[in-house]
C-alpha cells in the first residue's frame, strides 16, 4: 500500500532545476556515515527520485547535513520515512548500513529468532551486582510512512491501531494507554517516577530529522498492570517495546519481551497492518543503525574496579558489547555503574544478541570478583567474540 | 490578485533579458515559473479533518484565525515551488504558545505563500496589525529621511540609537522553505550589491562559512555576530537547515552599518550608533536601503514588495515597513512610575530589556522602539519614535524636578 504524505510534490521538482552543485550540502566538516558515503556525483544520480510517498533525498539526508557530528561519535546522519526509502535511497544506504553494520553485504540475510527458549542460561546473573535487566526493541507497522514524515492524520491512525492492539493484551500483558496530551497530573507523574514517561525529543539528531512535529499528538505510553512491560508510539519509530525488571534474570525479561511482541504482531496482523521486516534487513525501522533486531538488550551492573581496568573498552570490544552511563547513551557513570548492552544490532539474531549479553556480564562480574579480592584477570581475557 | 503577479512576471522577463548578458543561475529558470497563482494540488491519502490540528491548548494568531474550514480549503493546495498549508503552519501547531504572549503561529515560504493561504493569513495580518485588512487597504512606503524632524536626542538619557528592518529578494523563496541552491543565490546576489557600497557604506562581507577564528571574535566583540537560532520558533519552521551553509554578516568600517544573510530573512539591515541622533542613523539606513536596492536592480532583481502588504518578509509580523527603531535610553525615575505602560501604549512605544525581546532593564536603561510595522511608513514609525522618546526624557526631567508628568492622550485608532 503507498501513500501521499499531504506536502508538496512538486518542491522536489522544482529543485532539480537547479544545478547538482548548487544544491549538493557542503559536508567537508562533517562526520558522520551518510557524509563519508554521498559523493556530488551519488547525489546527482539519486536526487530526482521520490519514494511513493513523496520522500526525497534531500528528506533523507537533512538530519545529517544539520549535525556534522562529533570527531569522536560516528553517527549515521540519514534516516527513513518511510519502508521504500531503504529500496529508493539504497545506493547511499546500503553502504551506509555496510559501515554501520560491520560490512553488512546488500546480499547478505539476516536471522531473526525471538524464541525464548533458545537462550541458554540468564537467569542467574548475581543480583548483588546487576540491578535491573532491560530488552527493548522498535517496530514499523506497515503500511504507514515513519515519524519523520507521517502527517498528523497518519500518526493518529497508528495510534488508534497500536491502543486497539495494546489494550486488547491479557494475562502479564494486560496494561492502560496513556496519551500525552490528555493524561492527568497524577498520571504523568507517576510515569515519571516510574522513568516510564518520554519526554518530546531535544537531541537535534531527532528535531531536524522532523520526528517531533505536532507534539505531543498521537503520543503515548501503554504499560502492564506490573510495570515490567513497556510500549511506546510514535515516539522515534512506530512502536518501541520495553521489558524491563530489577535484577539480573535476563531469561525472563527476555522471555516477556518475546511473548509480548509475538502477541502484538498477531494482533497487528489480523488487522491486515503486520511489522515491517525483510529478509535482508530485518525489523525496518527509522534509524539504519536499528535495523535488523532493533534490539538492546542490557543490565545496570556494579563493576567499579573492571571499569578502571586498563582492558576494560577492549574486553567489552571482544564480547561485543558496549557501555553507557545509567542515564542513557552519552551519559557517565556513576558509582562505577555501567548499563552494558549488545553493541549489534543486524546480522545476527535477537537470541545471539541477547546470549551474548548475559554470557558478557556473567564473565565480567567474575572478573569483577577476582578483582575485589586482589587477584589478576588476564588468563579471562576472551578472544574477539 | 492579478496586479501582483504581473510585477513578479515583469521583473522575470526583465531577469530573462539579462541572462542572455550574464546573469545568475536561476535566472533562465526563473523564466519557466509562468504558472504562478495556478497552485499546484497536494494529493491526500488522508482526508482534512484526520490532519487538521489540535489546537485546543494553542494561544497564537494562526491558531486563533485556522478554523477546519479554512484548513480544509487551503490544505491541498500548494505555492508553485511547493510549499504547503501544513509547513506554513508547523511552527504554530508546535509551538503552542504562551498564555501571555500572542505569537503568529505562521511564516510564509515565498512570495506566494501571502497569496495562496490569503484566506488564514489576511486574518491573521489583521489581528497582528491593529485591524489593517490587506484585502482592501494599501500600505505606504517612504524612505525620505529628510522629513524627520527633532531627532537629535539628549545624549544624557539616549544611550545609542538603532533602525532595522529586511529585504526579501523577489523570485527566491524564502528561509523555511528555500533549498540550498537559492539560499547560496541570495548570499550571491545580496553580496555582490554590497559590494558596490562606497564612501562611508565601504565595507565587507564575512560568510560564515569561512571567517576565520580572528574575525569571530572580533564580530563577536563588537555584538554583530549572529548564532545559528535556537528558538523553536524559528527552528520548527525550518530556518536553521543547512546552518551556517551561504549564512554571513556584511558590515561597513565604520562599523554602523550592517547587514545579515540568510538568518530569519534574506536581509537584515541594521543602521546604529552610539548616542542620540536617530535622525542620522535614519538618513544612512535609507541612503543604504536605497543604494543597495538600486545596486540589485542593475543586475535584473528586486526586493519583494507590494502595494498591500509592504515589504514582504518570512514573518507577517514583519510585513509593511519591517522597522524596528529604537533607543536604549535611561528612565531611572520614570522606570518606577506606575503610569510608564500607559503612556507608552499610547504613545504607540514598547519597551524591552537591553538585552532585546523577553529581557529585563538594567540600571532603568530601555530599549524603547514602535510597536507598529504595516500601515504607516518608515518616516512615520520614525517620527513616532522620535516623538515618543523626546516626550519620555522630558518625563523624566520633569520628575527629575520633583514635577508631575502628564499621560499622552491615545492616538486616533488608526485602522479599525
Amino acid at each position: 500500500m503507498t501513500t501521499i504524505m499531504p506536502f508538496g510534490n512538486t518542491h522536489n521538482n522544482f529543485k532539480l532545476n537547479y544545478k547538482v552543485e548548487d544544491e549538493f550540502p557542503d559536508l567537508s566538516k562533517h562526520n558522520n556515515h551518510m557524509a563519508k558515503i554521498l559523493t556530488k556525483e551519488l547525489y546527482g544520480k539519486i536526487r530526482d527520485r521520490q519514494t511513493p510517498s513523496g520522500y526525497t533525498l534531500d528528506d533523507v539526508i537533512q538530519t545529517g547535513v544539520d549535525n556534522p557530528g562529533h570527531p569522536f561519535i560516528m553517527t549515521v546522519g540519514c534516516v527513513a520515512g518511510d519502508e521504500e526509502s531503504y529500496e529508493v535511497f539504497k545506493e547511499l544506504l546500503d553502504p551506509v548500513i555496510s559501515d554501520r553494520h560491520g560490512g553488512y553485504k546488500p546480499s547478505d540475510k539476516h536471522k531473526t529468532d525471538l524464541n525464548f527458549e533458545n537462550l541458554k542460561g540468564g537467569d542467574d546473573l548475581d543480583p548483588n551486582y546487576v540491578l535491573s535487566s532491560r530488552v527493548r526493541t522498535g517496530r514499523s507497522i506497515k503500511g504507514f510512512t515513519l515519524p519523520p514524515h507521517n502527517s498528523r492524520g497518519e500518526r493518529r491512525a497508528i495510534e488508534k491501531l497500536s491502543v486497539e492492539a495494546l489494550t486488547s493484551l491479557d494475562g502479564e500483558f494486560k496494561g492502560k494507554y496513556y496519551p500525552l496530551k490528555s493524561m492527568t497530573d497524577a498520571e504523568q507523574e507517576q510515569l515519571i517516577s516510574d522513568h516510564f514517561l518520554f519526554d518530546k525529543p531535544v537531541s537535534p539528531l531527532l528535531t531536524c530529522a522532523g520526528m517531533a512535529r505536532d507534539w505531543p499528538d498521537g503520543r503515548g505510553i501503554m504499560h502492564n498492570d506490573n510495570k515490567t512491560f513497556l510500549v511506546w508510539v510514535n515516539e522515534e519509530d512506530h512502536l518501541r517495546v520495553i521489558s524491563m525488571q530489577p535484577g539480573g534474570n535476563m531469561r525472563e525479561v527476555f522471555k516477556r519481551f518475546c511473548v509480548g511482541l509475538q502477541k502484538i504482531e498477531e494482533i497487528f496482523k489480523k488487522h491486515n497492518h503486520g511489522f515491517m521486516w525483510n529478509e535482508h534487513l530485518g525489523y525496518i525501522l527509522t534509524c539504519p543503525s536499528n535495523l535488523g533486531t532493533g534490539l538492546r538488550g542490557g543490565v545496570h551492573v556494579k563493576l567499579p574496579k573492571l571499569s578502571t581496568h586498563a582492558k576494560f573498552d577492549e574486553i567489552l570490544t571482544r564480547l561485543r558489547l558496549q557501555k553507557r552511563g545509567t542515564g542513557g547513551v552519552d551519559t557517565a557513570s556513576v558509582g562505577g555503574v555501567f548499563d552494558i548492552s549488545n553493541a549489534d544490532r543486524l546480522g545476527s539474531s535477537e537470541v545471539a544478541q541477547v546470549q551474548l549479553v548475559v554470557d558478557g556480564v556473567k564473565l565480567m562480574v567474575e572478573m569483577e570478583k577476582k578483582l575485589e579480592k586482589g587477584e589478576a584477570i588476564d588468563s579471562m581475557i576472551p578472544a574477539q567474540k | 490578485m492579478a496586479s501582483n503577479f504581473s510585477r513578479i512576471l515583469s521583473s522575470k522577463q526583465r531577469i530573462g533579458v539579462l541572462t542572455f548578458v550574464g546573469g545568475s543561475v536561476t535566472a533562465g529558470f526563473l523564466l519557466h515559473r509562468q504558472h504562478v497563482g495556478a497552485a499546484a494540488p497536494v494529493r491526500r491519502s488522508y482526508p482534512a479533518s484526520a490532519d487538521y490540528p489540535d489546537l485546543r491548548k494553542h494561544n497564537n494568531c494562526m491558531a486563533s484565525s485556522l478554523t477546519p474550514a479554512i484548513y480544509a480549503k487551503l490544505c491541498d493546495k500548494a505555492t508553485p515551488n511547493g510549499y504547503t498549508l501544513d509547513l506554513a503552519i508547523q511552527t504554530g501547531v508546535d509551538n503552542p504558545g504562551h498564555p501571555f504572549i500572542k505569537t503568529v503561529g505562521m511564516v510564509a515560504g515565498d512570495e506566494e505563500s501571502y497569496e495562496v493561504f490569503s484566506d488564514l493569513l489576511d486574518p491573521i495580518i489583521k489581528e497582528r496589525h491593529n485591524g489593517y485588512d490587506p484585502s482592501t487597504m494599501k500600505h505606504p512606503t517612504d524612505l525620505d529621511a529628510s522629513k524627520i524632524h527633532s531627532g537629535n536626542f539628549d545624549p544624557r538619557y539616549v544611550l545609542s540609537s538603532r533602525v532595522r528592518t529586511g529585504r526579501s529578494i523577489r523570485g527566491l523563496s524564502l528561509p523555511p522553505a528555500c533549498t540550498r541552491a537559492e539560499r547560496r543565490e541570495v548570499e550571491r546576489v545580496v553580496v555582490d550589491a554590497l559590494a558596490g557600497l562606497h564612501g562611508d557604506l565601504d565595507g565587507k562581507y564575512y560568510s560564515l562559512t569561512q571567517m576565520t577564528d580572528g574575525e569571530q571574535q572580533q564580530l563577536i566583540d563588537d555584538h554583530f555576530l549572529f548564532d545559528k537560532p535556537v528558538s523553536p520558533l524559528l527552528t520548527c519552521a525550518g530556518m536553521a537547515r543547512d546552518w551556517p551553509d551561504a549564512r554571513g554578516i556584511w558590515h561597513n568600517n565604520e562599523k554602523t552599518f550592517l547587514v545579515w544573510v540568510n538568518e530569519e530573512d534574506h536581509t537584515r539591515v541594521i543602521s546604529m550608533e552610539k548616542g542620540g541622533n536617530m535622525k542620522r542613523v535614519f538618513e544612512r539606513f535609507c541612503k543604504g536601503l536605497l543604494e543597495v536596492e538600486r545596486l540589485i536592480q542593475e543586475r535584473g532583481w528586486e526586493f519583494m514588495w507590494n502595494e498591500r502588504l509592504g515589504y514582504v518578509l518570512t514573518c507577517p509580523s514583519n510585513l509593511g515597513t519591517g522597522l524596528r527603531a529604537g533607543v536604549h535610553v535611561k528612565l531611572p525615575l520614570l522606570s518606577k512610575d506606575p503610569r510608564l505602560s500607559k503612556i507608552l501604549d499610547n504613545l504607540r512605544l514598547q519597551k524591552r530589556g537591553t538585552g532585546g525581546v523577553d529581557t529585563a532593564a538594567v540600571g532603568g536603561v530601555f530599549d524603547i522602539s514602535n510597536l507598529d510595522r504595516l500601515g504607516l511608513s518608515e518616516v512615520q514609525l520614525v517620527q513616532t519614535v522620535v516623538d515618543g522618546v523626546n516626550y519620555l526624557i522630558e518625563c523624566e526631567k520633569r520628575l527629575e524636578k520633583g514635577q508631575d508628568i502628564k499621560v499622552p492622550p491615545p492616538p486616533l485608532k488608526q485602522f479599525k
